[in-house]
């Protein structure tokens, strides 16, 4: 074996801000610290967050509390969620804003100087701090420009093909350099995966080449478990048109900023599918919308602000009934809420894209929009504290781990994730590692099956061509797996994940591996594969409709599906699946919940 | 619909030539949807550097005929189409494959700026500054490091000058420097070690920045201003004598 070998105490697998954070965190425990990006530093997906990041500061609204932001989050999570996290979060989530602050992040500002806080879709209170509509951009190069001086060791655009283990204990991982397509091991003690998420199983979504489920099937192969799979949320204001933007995020800041949705009738149709879990904290009437916007106190928040997974559904309901816009989705009209200038102010990257690539003027008439695959409520299982898996030295932070957002995330709760539980998994990698005597060693038959892996489309014995089989799997999951599901329709999917299964033994990639993407795309096919599965066997067996996943044979929430959380596993090879309950809840934060 | 010719840059390390691919367009296509298209049936091999494809990442920076461009953000209808479009490689910068360049360059001047040391918190635990105090900044804090204004600037391209920063950090040390909580004196590193001198403000950057930062009137020249004023103003020169400070060096705030 002649590979490029480095060596660190502790290496971190993806460079967002949930990576990012980490690895700060680690460096800080002063012990050796390797950073993978699949791309390069400071390009990953949380550039793309654009709302902002929720955190009871209270600047905004001093009603608001921990303890607030704790109910906001169950709720909207439909008590899915792993409540130990939930609570971690909330209360730790201001302390990170403020770090990053301190980092030289410059939010927003209240008149007497403060952070300046947003309202968004399911917090009761303006609880986002944000730059503008670009919170991910400030979040990622501020971490990126205090992280390089941390003495970190940053790895830029190498992909991890596999983990390493020794034994039952992680020992390592095992890629390749995109520019150069040779091979290179990591050992390390422990590992963080911070890969983020898994959008590109689906034709439409808003995420970049980059969220393969990386993590998530890294984590599967490795042996850990993931939970909550089959919460998948589709974010209600995608782009609509043109074609090739088709699914690119509108953020919810526009619905944030008193932006309203109508069907082609003109009709303000939020107003119809008020939820009743949320209708004594909603608007009810367009004159009560208005007062609020206009700042009223008193005036409960707009329809348009209910959760996402409740407005996606929504607009789809709309389309399905003939109230679709031209495209086929819905009007999001902030025209005739703001003033032009306002909108430019507080929405100017959404203003600059509709402008450059729809061809149309947000300050003066209304934009298409519709549900678009958006983020993953479900991932690796980790223990809340330390955000380590089943597996000894595995941990796993931000859009890879499951729980803090059970059936549904709330926006602006993932940016504050990243931080929060991105610190914790430094802090457990750090001390786990210092935890062990010696380095762990992978057996060289071990890196050489992977190695023989990731050389198997150069073999002349395949005749597939990975992107054909990518464009089926996205097909296959947005037909079986999509934002509605049916029992059959999920049987249907599993089957058809198995012939993809089989194609993609038999792909064949042309020229060498050097700066490859043909290659990369095949690699990328056998997580999103494992992923798809995932979701796909998670949302059979959930029998009833609860946040990011609806079932049409089982439109409501049953009470027995209310206790428990799905967990999926390989065994032997075979994903395998079981329900597992909720751990009960202490009577003092039972009490937030009302 | 429209069928479209492009010359794309093929090879490695520089060596490599033109190679045309045909590609009918659809409604609001941009060159990378172009790009793609290629390397799903034509080329599977084209490397291209991409990730958000929505103008927010900065990742896809190329020379689309001739011009320093954004792949994403540049729609089909805006270019000639009677004519091949040629996709080639930011020059400035050593060629890797195809469309894609080396640009480590840019990560190692961006090390060498010390970060921010801000004030200590006030007694109640926040940092207070006003909205209208941090609009500029704010604006520098758009950029999102395509080095496109880095790949443009005839300082670096046409007279190879190596040991200038570029537009980009010129610009990152702007923002450091008018934060209204950094402490940290940075007019010497400025003048010395990243030559702010050797721009002569043709505002080729600006030009191109896919954001429409003015990072020519609004970062350079400030910065510019205040070297000469801290380096060359026979007054301020007197002064620094008399209080003993050095140029660039912070009042003690009040």
């Amino acid at each position: 074996m002649d590979y490029e070998i480095h060596e660190h105490d502790v290496i971190v697998i993806g460079a967002g801000g949930a990576g990012l954070r980490a690895a700060i965190e680690a460096s800080s425990q002063g012990v050796s610290v390797g950073l993978i990006c699949k791309s390069l530093l400071g390009k990953a997906h949380t550039v793309m967050a654009e709302g902002g990041m929720a955190a009871a500061l209270s600047n905004t609204d001093s009603r608001d509390s921990w303890e607030v932001h704790f109910r906001d989050t169950m709720r909207g999570g439909k008590m899915m969620n792993n409540w130990k996290m939930v609570k971690l979060f909330a209360q730790e989530a201001p302390a990170r804003v403020n770090e990053l602050e301190e980092w030289g992040a410059l939010f927003d500002r209240t008149p007497d100087g403060r952070i300046l806080q947003r309202n968004f879709g399911g917090h009761r209170f303006p609880r986002l701090a944000h730059v503008g509509d670009r919170t991910g951009l400030e979040m990622i190069r501020t971490l990126q420009n205090h992280g390089i001086h941390q003495g970190i060791d940053v790895y830029m655009e190498c992909t991890i093909v596999d983990l390493l283990k020794d034994g039952d204990r992680i020992a390592g991982a095992f890629g390749y350099w995109r520019e150069s397509g040779k091979y290179v091991m990591f050992r390390a003690k422990s590992v963080v995966l911070a890969t983020g998420g898994i959008g590109k199983c689906y034709r439409i979504t808003s995420n970049s080449w980059e969220g393969t489920g990386d993590g998530h099937a890294l984590a599967l192969r490795a042996g850990a478990s993931l939970i909550d799979m089959e919460f998948v949320q589709f974010h209600p204001t995608g782009m609509v048109w043109p074609p090739s933007v088709r699914g690119l995020l509108v953020t919810e800041g526009v619905r944030g900023e008193g932006g309203i949705l109508k069907n082609n009738k003109g009709e303000r149709f939020m107003f119809k599918y008020i939820p009743e879990m949320f209708a004594a904290e909603t608007a009810d009437s367009e004159e009560e919308g208005k007062r609020w916007l206009n700042g009223d106190k008193n005036a409960r928040r707009p329809p348009e602000l209910l959760t996402r997974d409740v407005v996606a559904r929504s607009i789809r309901a709309e389309k399905l009934a003939g109230r679709g816009t031209p495209h086929g989705g819905a009007f999001l009209d902030i025209a005739s809420q703001r003033p032009a200038d306002y909108i430019q102010r507080k929405l100017p990257s959404m203003y600059h894209q509709f402008k450059q690539l729809g061809n149309l003027d947000i300050t003066k008439v209304p934009m298409e929009v519709g549900p678009t695959c958006h983020y993953v409520m479900g991932g690796v299982q980790v223990d809340p504290e330390t955000a380590s898996s089943s597996v000894p030295g595995l941990f796993a932070a931000g859009e890879v781990a499951g729980g803090l957002h059970g059936g549904n995330r709330l926006g602006g709760n993932s940016l504050t994730d990243l931080l929060v539980f991105g610190r914790r998994a430094g802090l457990g990698a750090a001390q786990y590692a210092k935890s062990l005597a010696t380095m762990p060693k992978a057996h060289p038959d071990q890196v050489r099956a992977v190695e023989h892996t990731a050389n198997l489309p150069f073999e002349d014995t395949g005749k597939e061509n990975p992107y054909q089989v990518f464009q089926d799997l996205q097909v296959c999951m947005e037909e079986h797996s999509g934002i509605v599901r049916t029992g059959k329709e999920l049987e249907k999917g599993l089957e058809e994940i198995a012939t993809l299964k089989n194609r993609s033994t038999r792909l064949k990639v042309e020229g060498n591996r050097m700066y490859n993407p043909g290659w990369h795309s095949a690699l990328d096919l056998r997580n999103l594969l494992a992923v798809s599965e995932a979701i796909t066997l998670s949302a059979l067996h959930r029998k009833e409709s609860r946040g990011g996943h609806t079932r049409e044979d089982f439109q409501d929430s049953s009470k027995e599906f209310a206790k428990v959380n799905t967990r999926v596993w390989l065994k032997n090879g075979t994903l395998a699946w079981e329900h597992i309950p909720h751990q009960d809840m202490p009577p003092e934060l039972k009490k937030l919940l009302d | 619909m429209t069928d479209v010719t492009f010359r794309i840059f093929r090879g490695e390390r520089e060596i490599g030539d033109f190679k045309e691919y045909h590609v009918t367009l659809s409604e609001g296509m941009v060159v990378l949807d172009a790009i793609h298209h290629i390397q799903a049936h034509d080329a599977h091999d084209l490397a291209v550097r991409w990730n958000c494809k929505a103008g927010k990442c900065g990742s896809c920076s190329a020379e689309v005929n001739g011009k320093p461009r954004l792949m994403c953000m540049t729609r089909m209808d805006m270019l000639p189409l009677d004519q091949p479009i040629t996709v080639e490689p930011m020059r400035r910068f050593p060629h890797i494959r195809d469309l894609v360049t080396d640009v480590s360059f840019n990560y190692g001047v961006n090390k060498r700026i010390p970060p921010l040391k801000p004030q200590p918190r006030r007694a109640d635990g926040t940092h207070r500054m006003q909205q209208k105090d941090i609009d500029r900044i704010q604006e520098f804090h758009k950029c999102i490091e395509c080095f496109l204004c880095q790949d443009v600037c005839h300082v670096m391209r046409d007279h190879k000058v190596t040991d200038f920063a570029g537009p980009r950090f010129l610009m990152r040390c702007a923002s450091l420097a008018m934060h209204p909580l950094d402490t940290v004196n940075r007019l010497e590193q400025l003048k010395d070690e990243f030559k702010i001198g050797y721009c002569n403000i043709t505002k080729c950057c600006t030009e191109v920045c896919p954001e429409n930062i003015q990072i020519t009137d609004n970062a350079i020249i400030p910065m510019k201003e205040r070297v000469a004023g801290g380096f060359y103003d026979p007054l301020a020169w007197l002064l620094r004598l008399i209080t003993g400070r050095k140029a660039g060096e912070r009042r003690p705030s009040v």
